[in-house]
């Protein structure tokens, strides 16, 4: 009985593994034979060329880049509003603190909360601040759009930064500042995690940008223009009725997968190497 | 034993800075031989200890004697590692902590306002129950005490990373190896680390919580005899569960039973003669 029950168990979770494998698998086939075909060395070094959106010549270099600026703004910006919170909450702050319960259930719910809020939030302070749809405020709306994810994820690991390495530290006369630099070393690989996760998600969400960044069909040499996005490239191009343009959305969904997987192989490894010392 | 709170009182309620003036008369007063050739290194007087409204310790009043080891023995959750923490002041990083009473270290109290927390535990290295090395290389965790207090000087740290590793008994199986990270030495190395971590901020006092209850028996022995030969250096507080250990290398024991401290005295004292009925009873093996 009890080795039926076990068996049970073995093919539910070798089933539920399988189902969430073999689904994404299908959704990188689809991408891929779609996406495949209308990728080319154009698609990736190339910007829009006249009448790109009908058919014709032209890649999407503005896109790409006009991401990576993203992504790589908020996640600067983020870690440096996100890093000192995350410090506050577990050195500084006492351990069952009223203060600290309720800033974690604030991110908790913010990190629920739909992107398109964030855009409209985001499109809102704009025109509060008198800015027009541009790189500045896309990063902005990312940035908020990430936060909740880093400091939820980076909180959780330095949570569980054993308190004997704290104590360990703080006996030989540190003072709580001091002791940030070897908590940092220990939850180092925990902040690749959490940079990972919020770069997948900011890369990928076309709703905050929607009307924050705009849409161009240039490459941004100000933090003040407008920039494409590869999520708006994919929403823009699927809605075309020329199917060779749709097609093109897929190369572009081609294009952020690869963007996110080889990010993702890029810091296991640093993240490896970080945490050689790690306790 | 009230009559031996008593005598401990009396002897406690003239303030510390009488008690140098007045060393040669608490010969006299027969309170503990020990005190003849060791001073008081750390005084605890009415020392109260609430967790979470728990009276974890209850009107402690000790005397711990400088350069020799003092064991503090007693069953589990009777307080000795409480008391230990409220030496070093790490006891104030948990919630809910309400400490009343003074700790005394050479006569200042760690617990009054405007006390620098960071040079009273300079002062005090800590051993704790594992070895907990920091995440980094085997010389930055000796160097980042020296670092941290204002030591930067390459040839300096290098200097001092081999004088205490060699203090510790550890250098010769790490020399070759300072740069690989801590974790990669065994249970015991990285406790003898610990020490030798803990040295390298120039300390008067080794405190010990148990430091020897994670370890194989061949590296505690190492760990003893290493605190056998610090003693004429440094004052050594150990709390420890293994009777056998403080049989081995106390000098002063302090016995203490659901927060209290029932005796406390000259370990030779204590373990062939002791006054208390809760003192026999415990070292007989009656509980533990």
């Amino acid at each position: 009985m009890r080795k039926l029950e076990e068996k049970i168990f073995k093919v539910l979770m070798i089933a539920a593994t399988l189902a969430i494998v073999i689904s994404l698998f299908m959704i990188l086939v689809g991408i891929l034979k779609r996406g495949l075909p209308a990728m080319s060395w154009d698609m990736v070094s190339k910007i829009p060329g006249g009448g790109f959106y009908i058919g014709k010549e032209g890649g999407l270099l503005n896109a790409i880049v006009g991401s990576l600026y993203i992504v790589i703004g908020s996640i600067s910006l983020g870690l440096i509003f996100s890093l000192p919170i995350v410090l506050y909450l577990n050195l500084y702050l006492p351990e069952k603190s009223r203060l600290a319960q309720f800033t974690r259930l604030s991110f908790d719910v913010l990190f629920g909360i739909p992107s398109i809020v964030y855009g409209a939030f985001g499109f809102t302070l704009m025109v509060y601040l008198g800015l027009r749809s541009s790189l500045f405020a896309g990063i902005l709306t990312v940035t908020i759009l990430i936060i909740p994810i880093l400091i939820r994820s980076i909180d959780e690991v330095m949570r569980r930064v054993p308190k004997e390495m704290k104590d360990a530290a703080l006996s030989l006369g540190a003072t709580r500042s001091e002791i940030i630099k070897p908590i940092l070393r220990q939850v180092a690989p925990g902040i690749v995690t959490a940079i990972l996760l919020s770069v997948g998600r900011g890369i990928g969400d076309a709703a905050s940008v929607l009307f924050t960044a705009g849409y161009t069909d240039s490459i941004p040499t100000s933090l003040s223009q407008p920039v494409a996005t590869l999520p708006l490239a994919i929403f823009f191009q699927l809605s075309s009725p020329i199917a060779e343009v749709q097609d093109r959305a897929y190369a572009a969904a081609l294009i952020l997968t690869l963007i996110v997987l080889l990010l993702s192989v890029a810091a296991r490894f640093y993240s490896r190497k970080f945490s050689k010392n790690k306790i | 034993m009230i009559q031996n709170l008593l005598r401990v009182e009396k002897y406690f309620d003239s303030p510390i800075e009488k008690l140098q003036v007045k060393k040669e008369s608490r010969n006299q007063s027969e309170v503990d031989q020990i005190f003849k050739t060791h001073k008081p290194h750390i005084s605890v007087r009415n020392l109260n200890v609430y967790l979470t409204k728990n009276h974890i310790l209850k009107n402690v009043n000790l005397d711990i004697p400088d350069k020799a080891i003092t064991c503090i023995i007693g069953p589990s959750g009777c307080g000795k590692t409480t008391l230990l923490k409220t030496f070093n002041r790490l006891l104030q990083n948990s919630t809910d902590v309400k400490i009343e009473g003074d700790v005394l270290v050479d006569g200042e109290n760690i617990h009054g306002k405007n006390v620098d927390i960071e040079g009273i535990r300079k002062k005090m290295g800590l051993l704790s129950q594992r070895p907990c090395p920091l995440p980094m290389s085997i010389f930055d965790n000796i160097a980042y005490g020296p670092r941290i207090h204002g030591i930067g000087r390459k040839k300096t740290l290098k200097i001092m990373v081999e004088k205490y590793l060699e203090e510790a008994g550890l250098w010769e199986e790490v020399k070759d190896r300072l740069k690989s990270p801590a974790t990669s030495l065994s249970i015991g190395q990285q406790q003898r680390l610990c020490l030798a971590r803990g040295l390298a901020v120039k300390p008067e006092i080794i405190l010990g919580d148990e430091a020897t209850s994670a370890l194989d028996p061949i590296s505690s022995k190492k760990i003893e005899e290493l605190f056998l030969k610090l003693k004429d250096q440094y004052s050594i507080v150990l709390v420890t569960h293994t009777l056998r250990q403080a049989r081995r290398i106390a000098d002063y024991v302090v016995f203490m039973y659901l927060g209290e401290v029932i005796e406390a005295g000259p370990a030779a004292e204590i373990f062939s003669n002791p006054k208390e009925k809760l003192t026999r009873e415990y070292l007989d093996g009656y509980f533990s």
